[in-house]
């Protein structure tokens, strides 16, 4: 079963701001899909390996070079809102610091 | 009550490639903000990332180094977190299936050797670094995005802050020593998170462990956790109990301070990549990468003291960095007698790199030229004394000290038939010191052989001299 504080959880996750409404309609929805998923669950899975991949492909790597693609940085900044010498101007973040890379 | 400490570490390591990890953008370090950079280190919709052969090849050279097993079968996976540095909303990196596990690094604190265990290495992308305005705005540049990291976690082996200290400079030097990476804290290419628990002698069970970040150097990674091992204990002993807390070591007053509790566990929904198949990890390139490994500090040190007759502090020095020990061996290699090259690279060029805060390779000193000028040393063509003139203009202009020796005309004068006259003329010119020698006053030999080389102009041999001064005083 999704409760309503796992709805809630990963909306905060993904910094999704949801009215009450929304949380109600997104619990019963998700509640389905995961019921849904769930069947596969009941699937035999003994001595299967777990699929990773959908693609037989393995090994697929890129040589280290360099490539321009002719992409600007004014190009690559054009759906940023707010840019500052080149920077992309987000809201203070200070609280966290640097990520867990 | 007393406490046992147990630590762990979690060092990231950017590994020297030319692009990426996932595309064929330039690594570059201090360009233009957002300038090295493409739709995929944007996270645009419909872009794929691909793998950089060169950053697996060097994480396994690392893996390899550090004794680990290697992990055949491997897939990458995605860790979700929203974050400005981190425009796709994910980092790719292998959580299930890491690079490498069960490693290991042998240190040495107080002369006791201790292994430590690595629980595992995984390789993945750097995120892109945020910096923070007086304007109440954050700024985000993307140029570090997607370099690719090689993230080694050591296993709750450490015991102390000063095992810790150990731990990473064998990591530091090993991992310098295969090439894989410039491993320079100060400019970011090797970080360091850690985490410290205690828990009372003799407990089965780890007590909370509180972690610690913003740690610029090795010091301060010792630093906070003698800070923190104290702080704990302190927080024990008052009937309290450690929370699951990120603190960050302050410089300025050398404690550690609270940065957030850490509530519940991160939530970062690990899924197999779907845009990377997996990878099988062939032998025949695992045997290839090993068999290009270069000697590691450790064997070169036992070497330099074994068979070279190098000082055990000394031979520990000289392989700090491969580029010295490098420079050393081929120093010697062009006949440069080893302890002698030992002394120079100890003592001038040291000296030298300190005072002009410069990297040995960074300078127009050659190995070949620090040997010459060493021959010429050894062969009594030059002085030591006058050597140190030809160092610093080799090392300043790059100039080749047999030739420059003979230009300036500071070869040392060993000739007797020279000698002896400019001897005898300065014993005549100097009676008083000769009574004075009759007389048992040392001072006046060390007088004498001021006045000859002042009239040599500091070109006289003074081994040659000495023995020529003693004969001629005795005759007298």
């Amino acid at each position: 079963m999704i409760s309503k504080n796992d709805v809630t959880h990963v909306a905060n996750l993904a910094r999704l701001s949801l009215s009450q409404d929304e949380i109600d309609r997104f619990t019963s929805q998700l509640d389905q899909i995961i019921a849904m998923e769930d069947e596969l669950s009941h699937v035999e899975t003994e001595g299967v390996k777990p699929t990773t991949h959908i693609t037989d492909e393995v090994n697929v790597f890129r040589n280290d070079v360099v490539v321009n693609d002719g992409i600007t940085r004014e190009d690559l900044l054009s759906n940023v809102p707010e840019t500052k010498d080149g920077l992309i101007k987000v809201p203070s973040i200070i609280d966290k610091g640097e990520t867990d890379a | 009550m007393n406490f046992e400490t147990t630590i762990g570490l979690e060092v990231h390591v950017e590994l020297k490639t030319k692009t990426k990890m996932f595309s064929p953008s330039p690594v570059t370090y201090g360009a233009e903000p957002n300038t090295s950079t493409n739709v995929i280190d944007f996270g645009f919709p419909g872009v794929l990332p691909t793998v950089n052969r060169e950053a697996y090849r060097l994480g396994l050279m690392v893996a390899l180094a550090l004794h680990a097993d290697i992990t055949k079968y491997t897939h990458f996976d995605r860790k979700n977190y929203f974050y400005p540095d981190n425009p796709k909303a994910y980092q790719i990196t292998q959580a299930e299936e890491p690079l490498a596990t069960n490693g290991w690094l042998e240190i040495e604190v107080n002369g006791v050797k201790k292994k430590i265990g690595i629980e595992e290495m995984h390789v993945e992308e750097d995120a892109g670094k945020n910096t923070h305005g007086d304007d109440g705005y954050s700024y985000v540049d993307l140029n570090r995005q997607g370099t690719p990291l090689i993230e080694i976690v050591s296993k709750p082996d450490i015991a102390s802050p000063d095992e810790a200290y150990a731990y990473l400079e064998q990591l530091r030097k090993t991992i310098q020593f295969t090439g894989a990476s410039d491993v320079k804290m100060e400019e970011g290419s090797m970080r360091v998170d850690t985490n410290i628990s205690i828990s009372p002698i003799g407990s089965d069970k780890l007590g909370q462990k509180a972690e610690l970040k913003n740690l610029n150097s090795f010091n301060h990674v010792r630093l906070g956790l003698a800070y923190e091992e104290k702080r704990q204990a302190q927080v024990i002993m008052a009937g309290g109990s450690v929370r699951p807390e990120t603190r960050r070591f302050d410089e300025a007053s050398g404690e550690t301070i609270l940065m957030r509790v850490k509530e519940g566990k991160d939530d970062y929904r690990y899924f197999p990549e779907p845009d990377l198949p997996a990878f099988e990890i062939e032998d025949d390139w695992i045997n290839e990468i090993q068999s290009e490994i270069p000697e590691m500090p450790d064997k070169r040190r036992s070497r330099y003291i074994n068979e070279l007759g190098i000082p055990e502090y000394d031979a520990g020095v000289l392989t700090q960095t491969k580029e010295m020990s490098d420079f050393f061996e081929a120093t010697i290699a062009d006949g440069a007698n080893a302890k002698l090259a030992s002394n120079w690279l100890m003592g001038e060029v040291s000296a030298y790199l300190n005072a002009n805060k410069l990297d040995l390779l960074a300078t127009k000193l050659t190995p070949v030229n620090l040997s010459t000028m060493i021959k010429l040393i050894q062969d009594g063509t030059i002085s030591s004394k006058i050597a140190k003139k030809v160092f610093q203009e080799t090392i300043k202009n790059g100039s080749e000290p047999k030739a420059w020796v003979e230009q300036k005309g500071l070869v040392q004068e060993s000739n007797p038939e020279v000698l002896t006259p400019i001897i005898t003329g300065i014993l005549d010119a100097n009676e008083q010191s000769i009574i004075d020698f009759k007389n048992g006053k040392d001072r006046a030999v060390g007088y004498l052989i001021g006045q000859i080389m002042k009239q040599t102009h500091g070109q006289a041999n003074p081994k040659v001299v000495n023995k020529i001064l003693m004969a001629e005083l005795n005759k007298r």
